[in-house]
């Protein structure tokens, strides 16, 4: 919602909305977001930043727990960039 | 014809549990002869067909029929898919659904329910389902967001209800609907039966389109609203099914596999049955659904058409029902030979509504005479079958 997404900031705790749901999919070998009769096919990026998304931590968390995982550094605005789309389109909502 | 490319798997799986239903809409896209069909799945083969589909790799599961909830064995339908990892959508009329099975439902794992209503008033919809259960509907909304399901509104339009756009609208967000599908009537099974008394007018559709969007700019409630296009009224056929074979998966309540909820009347093709065939079998090896994946099937001007690979021809039975072959391109699509049929039906709308206003000059030629609604009634069904005559 457009007033989540201006208050989006490093302590701000972004959850799956409760309408979708993430789930790893074998048969295509990726993550994808399931709601109401449709499907979101995700690539790995988008992937892993939802799957950190709990509602609990928050988005300095989990930028920080990005660049642990995959060992580089200044990913930043790159996951704030996603969260802001996703909160757009209501994947995610701020707890 | 060169070999089909092998096929991905088989993401969606409906599952029309039952043919029964307590509701007769005139617009309904089961076949004409459901009463002929008989032998419902059991309990333990519809939970095979689960396994197996989802084993394959189906993830959207959408149980519907006639009435799921007709089936006293959909909380074990529903507990098993969910514990299969499935996203459930149950799409119903709302009959039958009381406090206890919703809750026994929210219990086994249901995901999300799709409520249907064919109006915004109690006399519309009651006509049109021909049964008294506007005010039951009401009641399983009031429900379905009780027990914090997702809602879609479900409501498909036709010439009798098109006009009453805003009236639905408002009715679904005071519902509290987080989706709202209006769903202009697809002309099969029923719907195809009763076309000439559905078809609106291009003004209604018109009309209606510009009420949605109007709606849209003043809405408070997040609510997204699908206004699906009637297809008679477009100059390209739609993706339908994204290619028959490519993603979606039938099985009809006597255990046909179908690539398409309509597909069963595409004729000299066979269709596999649960009861005899394996899912993987049935999806990667039967001619029914090999036989228009990939574009081997196509004719002109199909065949050569640079946009094939994004509507794949259009509908197979679209393209049956209105030229008398299933490989002919979607007259639906204005490069079609054949697409002044769907011209014309649209012309004798528009003669019917003229007059009905009385602005045809008092001729009424055009508009032909006029045949009466027929109900989806099991009775029906069998006289039209040619049964019980």
């Amino acid at each position: 919602m457009n007033e989540a997404h201006g208050v989006l900031g490093g302590e701000s705790r972004p959850m799956i909305e409760r309408r979708f749901r993430l789930q790893f999919e074998p048969a295509q070998g990726t993550h994808v977001l399931l709601y109401p009769e449709g499907m979101i096919k995700l690539n790995t990026s988008a992937s892993e930043i939802l799957k950190r998304c709990d509602g609990r931590s928050t988005l300095a968390e989990i930028t920080a727990d990005l660049e642990r995982a995959f060992a580089t550094q200044g990913l930043e605005s790159q996951v704030r960039e996603f969260v802001e789309q996703a909160l757009k389109k209501q994947w995610l909502v701020l707890t | 014809m060169s070999a089909p490319p092998r096929s991905g798997p088989p993401l969606w799986l409906l599952c029309e549990l039952t043919y029964r239903c307590p509701l007769h809409c005139v617009f309904c896209y089961n076949p004409i002869d459901f009463a002929m069909q008989k032998g419902e799945l059991s309990t333990e083969e519809w939970l095979k067909v689960l396994r197996e589909a989802r084993a394959l790799g189906a993830v959207q599961l959408g149980l519907s029929g006639g009435e799921p909830l007709v089936r006293d064995d959909l909380e074990i339908l529903v507990a098993e898919a969910h514990r299969l990892g499935y996203y459930i959508n149950l799409i119903t009329s709302g009959v039958g659904l009381n406090e206890a099975r919703i809750r026994a439902l929210k219990e086994a794992g249901l995901d999300h329910i799709q409520l249907s209503f064919q109006d915004s008033t109690r006399q519309m919809n009651d006509f049109l389902s021909s049964t008294r259960t506007f005010e039951l509907k009401s009641r399983v909304a009031a429900l379905i967001k009780q027990y914090d399901f997702p809602m879609v509104l479900n409501v498909v339009l036709h010439r009798l209800n098109i006009d009453h756009v805003e009236a639905i609208l408002d009715m679904a967000d005071r519902m509290g609907a987080e989706y709202v599908e209006l769903a202009n009537t697809q002309f099969y099974g029923w719907a195809w039966h009763n076309r000439e008394q559905l078809m609106p007018t291009r003004a209604q559709v018109e009309r209606a389109e510009a009420v949605t969007q109007r709606f849209r700019e003043r809405q408070s409630r997040p609510m997204r609203i699908f206004f699906v296009v009637p297809d008679y009224f477009e100059r390209r056929p739609k993706a339908c099914m994204n290619g028959l074979g490519s993603i979606f998966l039938t099985v009809t309540a006597d255990g046909t596999a179908l690539p398409c909820h309509a597909a069963r009347m595409l004729p000299g093709l066979t269709f596999p049955n649960i009861r005899t065939a394996s899912m993987s079998e049935i999806w990667y090896d039967s001619e029914g659904f090999n036989h228009y994946r990939g574009e081997g099937w196509m004719k002109e001007p199909c065949r050569s058409c640079p946009e094939r690979g994004r509507d794949f021809g259009g509908c197979r039975c679209q393209a049956y029902l209105l030229t008398g072959d299933a490989a002919n391109a979607d007259p639906v699509c204005d490069l079609s030979p054949h697409h002044g049929r769907v011209v014309e039906a649209v012309a004798r709308a528009e003669a019917r509504a003229a007059v009905r206003a009385g602005t045809d000059g008092g001729t009424g030629a055009a508009a032909g005479a006029a045949e009466p609604l027929v109900f989806r009634t099991p009775d029906a069904s069998r006289a039209l079958s040619g049964a019980g005559r």
